[in-house]
């Protein structure tokens, strides 16, 4: 265990040292998300018809988007990809830990160290100037914070299957971008997902993804209200073990077969 | 003239060999790209499918400013990647090599690779352009047909332009910054919706500083055969398109400043 949460505190400690490069990146995110608001703020304009999410809803919607953009999984670990491409995994497999236990920690560092750089400072700017709103109750923002810890371990879960994949296609970019397409509009990203029209809706709910996105923010805010917390942290749970387990034989087949590149 | 077109390909040829060594992760990748920016308008679609028009432009009208601003911006993505990446280059000291080298630092940096994956994007921003001239029924003539060429190299323009910039910054920071990425790929979201929804000081900046607005706003205008509720007159929207040719000239000659500044950081 001990080996487990060094892992995480040196990666931690590594993330925080590119403060410059997580200034530029707020800079580029508030411009994303001013975008973002003024296209939803044209669309209530053009309408009358009652929505299934008040525009003051949309915007924190958007902006806890902007803030928590880094926890999604969708971009493969660079170094990751280097280690496999170099023949430099082998190293990790000669390590004394368990190797899906070790690459799981290793994510779950690597993006929530970034993702904390950045929201804090997002999450003072959009709440002061750009309409992000507060949560809507202690017992919401209880719920969030659950949902946001559910949302963490799905996600390592499912980055973990794209590590793990890299070791077949070694440059990993392409289904890393299949997955990009697939988190981001299925999880609401893109579009909140009350907005899809309600055939989608069943299928919406039975995939992962809303438990990255949408199910925190909406219990953020009260849209989902906190008492629903257990069944929906459940989903993200149940998603989780299941990627687990897929992940963890999809390690043992790849490294059975794994051919160390380079000489 | 000739001798530079000709390396010009050569390098192109290096590099479309080099990416088709991972070939089965290269159709993915190409796969992949043209599915995010599919699930991209998809995403815009149900928005539309919900709100019905955004302060008076319909789906398949805000799709062909959608399709010129994506065919434009994966056309200079694809070519102008050598400039995307350049801060590497000048962080690694490797640029030192590109001067000593008897051919214009432009021509070796735009013939660095031909981004082939970005022809998944290409490929989604003529589809979505091509069902929204059927949905509209627009009649083309062959007005319209130069219209919506020299929009879209406009546009190549203004993007190459602002990769070069981007480029240039990297002369002074060492390190290439993601603000940039505002003006590119933020810019490429800005202008797929009509001007009109923003406000004044946003609208200004994107017409007269980065013209993005020329390339897709103004040109869609005169297609479509509207007036600007905004008030700019009907001959502009036509040669509206020319403003991304003076942004990539304009950039040439910040380029070429930050060329004679350049200091290497090699040893």
């Amino acid at each position: 265990m001990k080996a487990y949460a060094a892992v995480i505190g040196a990666r931690f400690r590594m993330m925080l040292q590119y403060r410059a490069a997580a200034l530029a990146g707020l800079g580029t995110q508030v411009f994303w998300g001013l975008i973002r608001m003024m296209f939803f703020t044209a669309f209530y304009n053009s309408t009358t018809a009652p929505q299934p999410m008040s525009l003051t809803d949309v915007i924190t919607y958007i902006w806890l988007g902007q803030a928590l953009l880094g926890m999604l999984p969708w971009i493969i670990d660079r170094e990751m990809r280097e280690m496999i491409r170099s023949g430099a995994v082998a190293y990790e497999l000669v390590r004394p830990l368990d190797l899906y236990a070790f690459w799981f920690c290793r994510d779950l560092a690597r993006r929530t160290a970034p993702t904390l750089l950045r929201a804090v400072p997002m999450f003072v700017i959009a709440g002061l100037f750009l309409g992000l709103q507060p949560p809507a109750s202690w017992a919401s923002a209880g719920a969030w914070a659950l949902a946001t810890l559910g949302a963490l371990l799905l996600g390592a879960s499912i980055a973990n299957l794209l590590n793990t994949s890299m070791l077949w296609t070694v440059s990993g970019q392409g289904i890393s971008t299949l997955m990009v397409a697939a988190v981001a509009i299925f999880s609401g990203m893109y579009v909140p997902l009350p907005f899809f029209p309600d055939w989608a809706q069943t299928v919406l709910n039975i995939m992962p993804f809303r438990g990255l996105v949408d199910v925190p923010f909406r219990l953020y805010m009260g849209h989902i209200s906190p008492s629903e917390i257990i069944p929906l942290f459940a989903h993200q749970l149940a998603w989780t073990l299941f990627l687990i387990v897929l992940g963890r034989l999809l390690l043992a087949l790849g490294t059975r077969r794994l051919v160390i590149q380079g000489g | 003239m000739r001798n530079a077109l000709l390396l010009y390909l050569r390098y192109i040829a290096v590099s479309v060999r080099g990416q088709m060594q991972y070939r089965a992760s290269f159709v993915m990748l190409a796969a992949g790209y043209f599915l995010m920016t599919g699930l991209d308008f998809a995403a815009l679609w149900v928005l539309f499918d919900h709100f019905g028009s955004i302060q008076g432009w319909t789906l398949p009208e805000v799709a062909l400013l959608y399709g010129l601003v994506n065919i434009a911006f994966a056309l200079a993505e694809s070519t102008a990647r050598g400039f995307d990446t350049f801060g590497t280059w000048v962080k690694s000291g490797n640029f030192d090599r590109l001067l000593l080298r008897p051919r214009s630092t432009v021509l070796q940096l735009a013939g660095q690779e031909l981004h082939l994956l970005r022809i998944g994007r290409f490929l989604q921003g003529l589809a979505v352009l091509l069902w929204s001239q059927y949905a509209l029924e627009v009649a083309w003539t062959a007005a319209t047909a130069a219209l919506v060429l020299g929009a879209i190299l406009g546009g190549v323009g203004l993007f190459i332009g602002l990769f070069i910039l981007q480029a240039t910054l990297a002369f002074w920071t060492t390190e290439g910054l993601e603000i940039a990425n505002v003006l590119t790929n933020g810019g490429t979201e800005t202008a797929q919706y009509p001007l009109v929804i923003y406000p004044r000081w946003f609208r200004c900046f994107f017409t007269y500083v980065v013209p993005l607005a020329g390339i897709t706003y103004f040109p869609a205008l005169a297609i479509l055969n509207r007036a600007d509720p905004l008030g700019s007159a009907a001959w502009m929207h036509w040669l509206s398109p020319l403003a991304g040719m003076a942004f990539l000239l304009m950039s040439l000659r910040v380029w070429s400043f930050g060329v004679r500044h350049y200091r290497s950081t090699g040893s």
